[in-house]
């Protein structure tokens, strides 16, 4: 099994939660995993990109045209990371108006958890109900409890659930 | 294998797990993307050490190298960290610690920036090794950098020489599922063995010090463990080779596994780029007629090898400049293969500028300073400040600590002229300790006439919040001395000083336009004003000051202010509307906006 994924956004969103989280998923697989992750001053506010590969790579990094996943947590980065994606591989943004991709109005849901920068889990959510991802909602459910600060869990817990039931 | 052995770790991570597996006892670091988190780890992991560990945020990077340099003389294991451009702050101390060597495992690990993502250039610490004559190891992976430290702690041991570790970006911040090891324990005392021929060396004992250094390199070169690692190819194209090192190896890997390729000629990992074995070099000479050369960011194998078949950047056929990704590298290959080039690629798009955060108090500073002299010169430095440019409010960049300089600079060149506008130096308050006092010295010996902001946030914040020496707390929360920034300034012979809240915006801009006066004053001089306030990434300060429910009414005229000069990432334009918003997800309530608004169309209420 291999799959490649991007993990789009702004800085402030949550991205390297969310990579950590599905990476952590593959590593309690016993599956290989490499990450690359944006950090330093694009994480004030600007554009970040991760890149996700489990399985037997040996880089991080992902071509144009060969991720399997896109998970877009800022629409406005279409244009920039679009790229990345194969022509049938999966897209998945957050995002409260019609158009590419599959869209679940993430950071809305996320603020009426009481904090929009849950957005990152919801988002994570939809992929698994559209079973987008390598691993299955309980590996997640698992990797957010690992990962997440023991007093944010269920918070975290809910959103993931909000993007799953729809 | 448990959970606990195999890890997800950040490269960065690995190293810092390395250092304490490996019997690191002093660790000295200055923070600088992408190495931070080398030093974290270690803070983090300080209680899996078995043996005492110092372990220090430097004030610089000479410091923190001449700190792990002479614990290492006592015949324990040290360890200097630090990115690129910080080798080059280290640079004294480092080239003659390669004649004069050292006695316990010395490592000093420099994370380079190919790109560069987060630094002023893109210069390459193998090159750098080369001048200096010091081995360095360059590791394809973040399992591959832990395993080669102690590697290099036990290369240096054996002909006690400095060792550096390269990683770049792309190791620095990947993660990789890591094997974690029980620490050594090496049960060491320190023990510091004088002698001044070596240690205090003069001219005349450094010809022979060279002359073993030369001796040592040459064995080196020729280290069993870290020669070239050879994949061979299948026998299909004989004469031609690849040879990699760093990250662009795995980038290479991965793509000759995709393309179907693998094996397709001679493959070379080369583990050790300086020095390189000639033995190496002559087989290479030998036996293949076109060698592609992959390597980041400069052409430091490249041109040891000398090869008259290499297609590399001397060649021009590998990209001079930038990361090599992966795209980049299946584009060379396409050429080196004669395959059917890979599809055009789009046209890069930039994404989102990053920005100061919602409620960054520099923001406040910098608005107004533009608002006080809006044709004022505005030297700037490294740090989350840098971004003031996004106001107008930084016109150079430079390198840590060159913004005081270069306003005296700019002011002895105007002043011979008569005119001088106002110059308005801004630098961080970690940057003000790690170069910025010798340059207030030397600016107020020379009587320059320029103010200078120190804007003191509390932290090392562009690098994740890392303590600065005047908050009295040192690495991993240890009480310490604080050092405060005002006996300094006032003892670098400054007379004008004042310290000031920069939210309290007309209190600012009074005192800017006194430190104005005074610079222009016959006894005037150097006008120092501390723009203090927590930086806003610290939940303490946010939870420490009022948060408003900050609107935009309907009087707002659409004239872009607060978007453009004010540059809030929380208040854009509503397209449809034409008129201003605010993001109630990025706004943090700290009002600083409010002035701002030329019809006075931004309110605040107190939240529910």
């Amino acid at each position: 099994m291999k799959q490649q994924l991007i993990v789009s956004g702004i800085g402030g969103q949550g991205v390297l939660f969310l990579t950590r989280v599905i990476a952590q998923a593959a590593v309690n697989r016993q599956m290989p995993v490499l990450t690359a992750e944006t950090h330093g001053m694009a994480q004030r506010g600007g554009t970040v990109l991760s890149t996700i590969k489990v399985g037997d790579f040996a880089s991080p990094l992902i071509r144009a045209g060969q991720a399997d996943v896109g998970l877009l947590l800022w629409e406005a980065n279409l244009p920039v990371h679009r790229s990345l994606l194969r022509a049938e591989g999966r897209l998945l943004v957050n995002a409260a108006g019609a158009g590419e991709g599959q869209r679940i109005d993430a950071s809305g849901i996320a603020r009426d958890l009481g904090s929009a920068v849950l957005a990152n889990l919801v988002l994570l959510g939809l992929a698994i109900r559209q079973k987008a991802l390598f691993c299955s909602a309980g590996e997640c459910e698992t990797a957010i409890r690992q990962l997440a600060p023991v007093k944010l869990a269920d918070q975290n817990l809910a959103a993931f659930r909000k993007g799953l039931q729809g | 294998m448990t959970d606990k052995d195999n890890q997800l770790l950040m490269g960065n991570e690995a190293i810092g797990q390395g250092l304490i597996e490996a019997g690191c006892q002093v660790a000295a670091a200055y923070p600088g993307t992408p190495s931070t988190e080398i030093l974290q780890a270690v803070i983090d992991r300080a209680e899996l050490a078995p043996e005492p560990l110092h372990i220090e945020w430097s004030v610089n990077e000479k410091i923190a190298f001449e700190v792990a340099l002479a614990a290492s003389y006592t015949g324990k294991r040290a360890a200097a960290v630090m990115k690129q451009v910080g080798l080059n702050v280290a640079a004294d101390p480092f080239m003659r610690t390669a004649y004069l060597g050292v006695k316990g495992g010395m490592l000093t690990i420099v994370a380079d920036d190919p790109g560069p993502h987060s630094s002023q250039n893109e210069q390459d610490t193998r090159l750098f090794c080369l001048q200096a004559r010091v081995p360095v190891l360059d590791p394809a992976s973040p399992a591959e950098a832990k395993s080669l430290v102690p590697v290099g702690f036990d290369l240096s041991e054996r002909y006690e020489v400095n060792v550096v570790l390269r990683p770049t970006t792309r190791i620095c911040h990947s993660r990789q599922n890591i094997v974690q090891q029980q620490p050594q324990r090496l049960e060491r005392t320190a023990h510091f063995q004088k002698d001044p021929t070596r240690w205090a060396a003069t001219p005349a004992f450094l010809p022979a010090l060279h002359r073993k250094l030369n001796q040592h390199l040459a064995e080196i070169a020729r280290e069993p463990g870290l020669q070239p690692q050879l994949t061979p190819g299948n026998g299909s194209r004989p004469r031609l080779a690849m040879v990699a090192s760093g990250i662009v190896y795995s980038h290479l890997v991965d793509l000759l596994e995709e393309l179907d390729l693998p094996r397709c000629c001679d493959l070379y990992q080369v583990i050790m780029p300086y020095p390189m074995n000639p033995d190496f070099c002559h087989q290479l000479h030998r036996a293949y007629d076109r060698v592609l050369i992959l390597e980041e960011t400069y052409p430091v194998i490249e041109l040891q090898l000398a090869h008259p078949g290499a297609v590399g950047k001397q060649s021009g056929a590998v990209p001079r400049e930038g990361e090599l990704t992966p795209d980049v590298v299946h584009q060379v290959l396409a050429d080196f293969l004669e395959l059917s080039p890979p599809a055009e690629l789009p046209a890069e798009r930039r994404g989102q500028r990053p920005s100061l955060c919602p409620g960054c108090p520099h923001r406040a500073a910098f608005y107004n300073i533009k608002a006080c002299f809006p044709k004022g010169i505005f030297p700037s430095d490294i740090g989350c400040y840098t971004l003031g440019m996004n106001l107008g409010a930084v016109n150079t960049v430079h390198c840590m600590g060159a913004c005081i300089s270069q306003g005296a600079g700019f002011y002895h060149a105007y002043a011979q002229d008569g005119e001088v506008p106002t110059i308005v130096v801004t630098i961080g308050d970690s940057t003000f300790f790690h170069a910025g006092i010798p340059a207030l010295i030397n600016a107020v010996i020379q009587q320059a006439r320029i103010i200078v902001v120190i804007l003191d946030n509390a932290t090392t914040a562009m690098t994740g919040g890392q303590p600065v020496p005047h908050m009295g707390i040192a690495a991993g929360g240890k009480e310490t001395r604080a050092v405060a920034i005002e006996p300094l300034v006032k003892a670098s012979g400054v007379d004008f000083l004042e310290v000031c809240d920069p939210y309290d915006q007309e209190q600012f801009k009074t005192l800017l336009q006194q430190a104005d006066a005074y610079t222009r004053r016959p006894d005037g001089g150097v006008a120092v004003l501390i723009s203090r306030h927590g930086c806003i990434m610290d939940r303490a300060v946010r939870s420490g000051q009022p948060a408003f429910k900050i609107s935009i009414d309907e009087h707002c005229v659409g004239c872009r202010k607060c978007v453009e000069a004010f540059e809030c990432p929380a208040l854009s334009m509503d397209p449809i509307s034409g008129k201003a918003v605010v993001s109630q997800d990025r706004c943090i309530g700290c009002g600083v906006c409010i002035p701002v608004c030329p019809v006075d169309a931004i309110g605040k209420e107190d939240k529910a």
